[in-house]
This record gives C-alpha cells, sequence and structure tokens, in this order.
C-alpha cells in the first residue's frame, strides 16, 4: 500500500485497560475506499479497537493517522474535524430512544451543517430510502424491529456522507437473509459513495463476501497475527489459528 | 461521490455557486447540463427552474442530463434529481440517467428499490372529549394495575411470613445496606435542618410570650408524629424509590425480568419483595433517627438562641413526649416505606423498552411515592383524631 493510498494508519499501537494489556504492537494501514475486516475470536479487541480508532479511548501507546495527521496527538479542534467524517454503526443501532427514526438521522445534520429544515428533511428521506427505511420517518426506535434499527442507525451514520464509515458487528442478531442485504447495502454504498469502510465482524460469509483487506488478532498473544485479503489468507497462510478461524474450526 | 463531503462543503467561507444549463437537442427533449460542484454549503439551484423550462416547452416528453462540467457531488445532487424524477413522473415526462456519474445511478436506485411503506403514523388530531375518554379508560386500566401489582405483593408477603417465598438472602442484604446504612448521611442532615427550622419559626412566636421554653415541645412532638416519617419518606421517595424504579425499569428494557419469568422465578418474590422488607426493616430505624436528630436540631436552637440550658431543653422534650407519639410516627414509617417500594417497584416493571422510559418511570415512582405519603398522612390524621391519641 503506498502512502499516497493509504487512508487510516495504525501505528505501534497498544490499547490497554489500566494494566490490563488487551492488544499491543498493532501496525496496519487501511487504504482508501476499501472494506477492511478486523476480525478474531470472541473477546480478543475488535471492538476495543474500533473504539481507539473512532476517539472513544485513547490507546496506551502508538498512534491512529488519518490522511497523516495522528488523532491522539492533535488538539481537540482538529479531532472534532476528524471524528465528523466519521459515519458508525454500533452494534445495537444505539438510537436515541427518545427521538423518532426521522430525528435521530437529523441529528447531526442539524448540529454541524447550514441546511434548512426543508433539506434536512429531504436528505433525511433520502438515507432512509437508501436504506429501505421509507415511510418510517415518524417511528420510535422501540416500535421498530431489531433490523430496522440497524437500518435506521445506518442512514444515521451515512447522514453526512461520511469519509469513513465503520461498523461494530453488523449483522449480530440479523437473519442470514437480512445479513446478505447488509453486506450488498455497505458494498453499493462503499462503491457509489467512495468512502472507506471499516467492520468489526467474526461473520464468516460477510467476511468473504466484502472484504479487500484484514487484520486478524490473536487473543492469546494478543497482538495481531496477519494482515491480507481473507479469501487469500484462506488460501495461503500457514498460521493454525488463522486457517481454524476461517474454515470455521475444519482445519487446525 | 467524487469525495465530496457534506462537512467540508458546509463549512467552505466562500460558497461555490454551480449551474444549471437547459438545451434541446431534439423537441421532445431537454437536456440538462449540471456545471460545477453540486455539495451542501454551495448555492444550489432549485428544481423549479426545471418546473419552469418543462413548462415553457409543453411538447417536452424527456429529460436527459449532461454532467460532463460536474466537478464533485453529495446528497445535495442526489435530492435535486430526486424532485426532478418526481415533478417529471407527475407530468409524465420520462428521466433518462444514462448522462449522470454511476455512482449517482445507483444510488438513485438504491432509493427506490424499495417503495415508501403506507404505515399511517401520521398524528390524528383528537378531539378534546376522546381525549378525556381516553385519559379515564387508561387511568382505570393504571388503577386496576396498581390493585392487581398490590394483591400480589400481599400475597408474596404471606408466602414470606410461612417461609415459601423464593428470594436471595444476599440481596435482601445488600439493599438493606443501600436504603439504610447509606441513607444516613442525607437524612441526618435534612432531619437537622427540619429541626432547627422548626424551633427557629416556634422560638419567634413563643418569645413573643415568655413561653420559649416550649419550643422543646414543638420540637419534640413534631418531629417523633409528624416531621420525622415524613420527611424520611419523601427522602427515601427520592433517593430509594427511584433507585428502584431505575434498577427494575432497566432490567425490564433488557429482558432479565422476562428471563425470571421464564425460568418459573417471580419477579415479585425475587425483585419486589426483597426492596419492600428492606424498607419496612430500614424506615422505622431511619424514622427514629430522624426524630432524635431532628430534636438535636432544637436543642441548637434553644441552647444558643433562647439561652434554655441542655438540661431545662432535655427534661422539657422529655416531660412533652410520650411511647404514643413515637408509636405513631415509627407506624406511619412502615407504611410508607410500603408504599414507596410499591411505587418504584410497580413503576419499574411498568417501564417501556427504552432508556427515555427508564427516566419516565423513576420520574412516576417518586410522584406516586410522594403523594401516596401525603394523602396517607391525612388520612392517619384523621384517624387518630377519631381514636384521640
Amino acid at each position: 500500500m503506498t502512502e499516497s493510498g493509504s487512508h487510516i494508519i495504525i501505528s505501534d499501537l497498544t490499547m490497554a485497560y489500566g494494566d490490563f494489556v488487551v492488544m499491543r504492537d498493532l501496525n496496519f494501514t487501511i487504504g482508501r475506499g476499501e472494506v477492511f475486516i478486523i476480525m478474531g475470536g470472541s473477546g480478543c479487541g475488535k471492538s476495543t479497537l474500533m473504539r481507539h480508532m473512532v476517539g472513544l479511548k485513547e490507546p496506551a501507546r502508538g498512534q491512529v493517522l488519518y490522511d497523516g495527521v495522528s488523532f491522539w496527538d492533535t488538539d481537540p479542534v482538529e479531532q472534532d474535524r476528524i471524528m465528523r467524517n466519521f459515519g458508525i454503526l454500533y452494534q445495537s443501532g444505539a438510537l436515541w430512544s427518545s427521538l423518532t427514526v426521522a430525528e435521530n438521522v437529523a441529528l447531526p445534520l442539524g448540529e454541524y451543517t447550514n441546511l434548512s429544515p426543508r433539506q434536512i428533511q429531504e436528505i433525511v428521506s433520502l438515507k432512509l430510502s437508501l436504506v429501505g427505511l421509507a415511510g418510517f420517518e415518524e417511528f420510535y426506535p422501540s416500535e421498530i424491529s431489531g433490523g430496522m434499527r440497524k437500518r435506521a442507525g445506518l442512514a444515521r451514520a451515512m447522514a453526512l456522507d461520511p469519509d469513513v464509515l465503520f461498523f461494530d458487528e453488523p449483522s449480530a442478531g440479523l437473519d442470514p437473509v437480512s445479513a446478505r442485504l447488509l453486506d450488498d447495502l455497505i458494498l453499493e454504498l462503499k462503491d457509489s459513495m467512495g468512502s472507506t469502510v471499516v467492520v468489526v465482524t467474526h461473520e464468516l460469509a460477510s467476511i468473504f463476501a466484502i472484504a479487500d483487506n484484514s487484520v486478524f488478532l490473536d487473543p492469546e498473544t494478543r497482538t495481531m497475527i496477519t494482515t491480507g485479503n481473507p479469501k487469500t489468507l484462506l488460501k495461503e497462510s500457514h498460521d493454525p489459528k488463522v486457517r481454524k478461524f476461517l474454515t470455521r474450526g475444519e482445519s487446525s | 461521490m467524487t469525495q465530496g463531503r457534506l462537512m467540508d462543503a458546509a463549512k467552505k467561507e466562500m460558497p461555490t455557486r454551480c449551474e444549471l444549463g437547459f438545451s434541446q437537442p431534439t423537441d421532445d427533449t431537454l437536456l440538462i447540463r449540471l456545471v460545477g460542484s453540486w455539495e451542501i454549503g454551495n448555492v444550489l439551484p432549485s428544481a423549479n427552474e426545471v418546473q419552469k423550462q418543462v413548462e415553457s416547452g409543453p411538447q417536452i416528453k424527456r429529460i436527459t442530463f449532461d454532467t460532463q462540467e460536474l466537478t464533485e457531488w453529495d446528497s445535495a445532487l442526489l435530492t435535486f434529481l430526486i424532485k426532478i424524477i418526481d415533478q417529471g413522473f407527475r407530468n409524465q415526462i420520462t428521466t433518462d440517467r444514462e448522462g449522470l456519474p454511476k455512482g449517482v445511478i445507483r444510488l438513485l436506485d438504491l432509493a427506490s428499490a424499495v417503495p415508501a411503506k403506507e404505515t399511517h403514523k401520521e398524528g390524528v388530531r383528537e378531539s378534546f372529549l376522546s381525549h378525556v375518554g381516553a385519559s379515564a379508560v387508561e387511568f382505570v386500566q393504571s388503577s386496576s394495575e396498581m390493585l392487581a401489582f398490590i394483591g400480589e405483593a400481599f400475597l408474596s408477603f404471606i408466602k414470606l411470613l410461612v417461609g415459601k417465598a423464593r428470594f436471595r438472602r444476599s440481596d435482601l442484604g445488600l439493599i438493606i445496606q443501600e436504603c439504610g446504612a447509606q441513607a444516613l448521611p442525607i437524612v441526618s442532615l435534612i432531619s437537622f435542618l427540619i429541626g432547627l427550622i422548626l424551633a427557629f419559626v416556634g422560638a419567634i412566636q413563643l418569645k413573643m410570650f415568655g413561653a420559649q421554653i416550649y419550643v422543646a415541645d414543638l420540637v419534640g412532638i413534631a418531629m417523633a408524629r409528624e416531621m420525622g416519617a415524613m420527611m424520611t419518606g419523601i427522602i427515601m421517595a427520592g433517593r430509594t424509590g427511584a433507585a428502584f424504579a431505575a434498577q427494575l425499569g432497566t432490567m425490564e428494557v433488557n429482558e432479565e425480568i422476562d428471563a425470571l419469568k421464564t425460568m418459573g422465578i417471580s419477579p415479585m418474590e425475587f425483585l419486589v419483595l426483597p426492596r419492600m422488607l428492606a424498607l419496612i426493616l430500614m424506615m422505622p430505624l431511619l424514622c427514629l433517627y430522624a426524630d432524635l436528630v431532628g430534636i438535636l436540631g432544637g436543642v441548637v436552637v434553644g441552647v444558643g438562641m433562647l439561652d434554655i440550658s441542655f438540661t431545662q431543653y432535655f427534661t422539657q422534650t422529655q416531660a412533652a413526649l410520650d411511647l404514643t407519639n413515637f408509636g405513631i410516627g415509627i407506624f406511619k414509617s412502615v407504611i410508607y416505606g410500603v408504599l414507596i417500594a410499591l411505587s418504584g417497584c410497580l413503576r419499574g416493571i411498568q417501564c417501556g423498552r427504552s432508556a427515555s422510559a427508564v427516566g419516565v418511570a423513576t420520574t412516576s415512582a417518586v410522584v406516586t411515592a410522594i403523594v401516596a405519603i401525603i394523602v396517607s398522612d391525612g388520612i392517619f390524621a384523621v384517624i387518630t383524631n377519631m381514636l384521640g391519641i
């Protein structure tokens, strides 16, 4: 990956809660417009890594660079500017329960743009149409299903046409058909909008369907094992943990 | 999208003008040229301009696009095009998307892939009468739920007395600590200040008659009979009743109460009973403590302001108070404890499945408990008057 194609660089990153080290010495690069998977077994620190990347937790050591700017070493104003180019879909949607679906999507638009209420409404309708939720604007999160909450969360994540979209376990709790539709939506949005997409998941079907590149985290050694396209890793990797993961335990 | 971004566009200090151009390559075709950077924050042409062009050429049956001079685009272009397409649909004009960027075409296809659902969620304005009727029906339902809850609580209390109630003793210990020992600081502060205030207000009037010694009687009787129990009840309603509602409400949101039910464990016995028991045990002790601290507040005013010696004040208080006054106050505190536990737990279990519902439940628990305390205090006043005690 050339420097000019790099969008996000993780450099010597160590994550810890107090004295407990979750992961150490992480080094990988995410190219612009790529779908990048953070994978590994349950509890290996995938979501924790994402939290470090999106500004929710400061690393114990190392850097997270966006277009060459070190996020954790820059001033709060610049950090805010970088964060506003993120769109994040949390595992259960994380919609604000006292706001309707439309109000959830509209909130970032109202906060960070100078659009009129009518213009905001038009963009909200567009975003909800893109995720197949046209007509559900006035529903509260408690009045829609889990899958619909996820899609509403995705519409909100896309509200500001972000540079980078983060997905935390996007297919958790979804049936296989809905999970496949969400994968297709992710790819469509990436191709149409040109966003870089970072996905935390351990769903193999999704990993093989959408990934351009990936990093494999190992909870035993508490570091990364390898990076690469998952299909290529499946063919060429000799690491037993990687092979076991990618073959769903059939190969040790 | 050629990396056009709402954020960067919105922050541009000098909005970039983008333009619409029109031509008619054939009589029935309107070619729309999109020029410049079509991003939010720029001065964007209105879709009405297209409508005007269409109206000025009634033979137009087709709209096409030329985007060779389009530099950047984002959701602003998409919403503009959706309006054009909708207008075209209404005027029976076809919209040929071929000249648009591929990303735009794909997003437009995606946006129209799932038709808007008819959900009829628009608010229907209710008449005042139907609103009153709906509220009355809701009130009756709520009251019957409350009565059912009280009945279930009573039954589980009976089960406790015969040793058949199922709950964890460790939970009871923990709740006793939370609503007993941990409440002492706030009860101390409030009770002391109430005693102080009562003594101060009473002293001003009694001093006019040279009867300031009776401040001891005033504070002692008021605290023991009424204020000790009531202030403790109100404090515990705000502190512990709200906590119960929040705990059970969050359990409701996380489906933990459903999990108990499906395992055959009664939430009433497992959750409500230990809370009710903890308050029944702790409220009398807190009330007694509040009485003594309140009297101490009176001592500060009596000794400090009214030149009454501590021995005089103590002797006067002792003479004024009897066990009846303390007994009435402590009995009330037990009742208040039951009301606080029932209010908090009922509102928690009735909680909806969202974060805002937990907030509503805690507020409702506190209001319900305080209203119940005041109403029951009024009832006790009538009863004690009738009994002459």
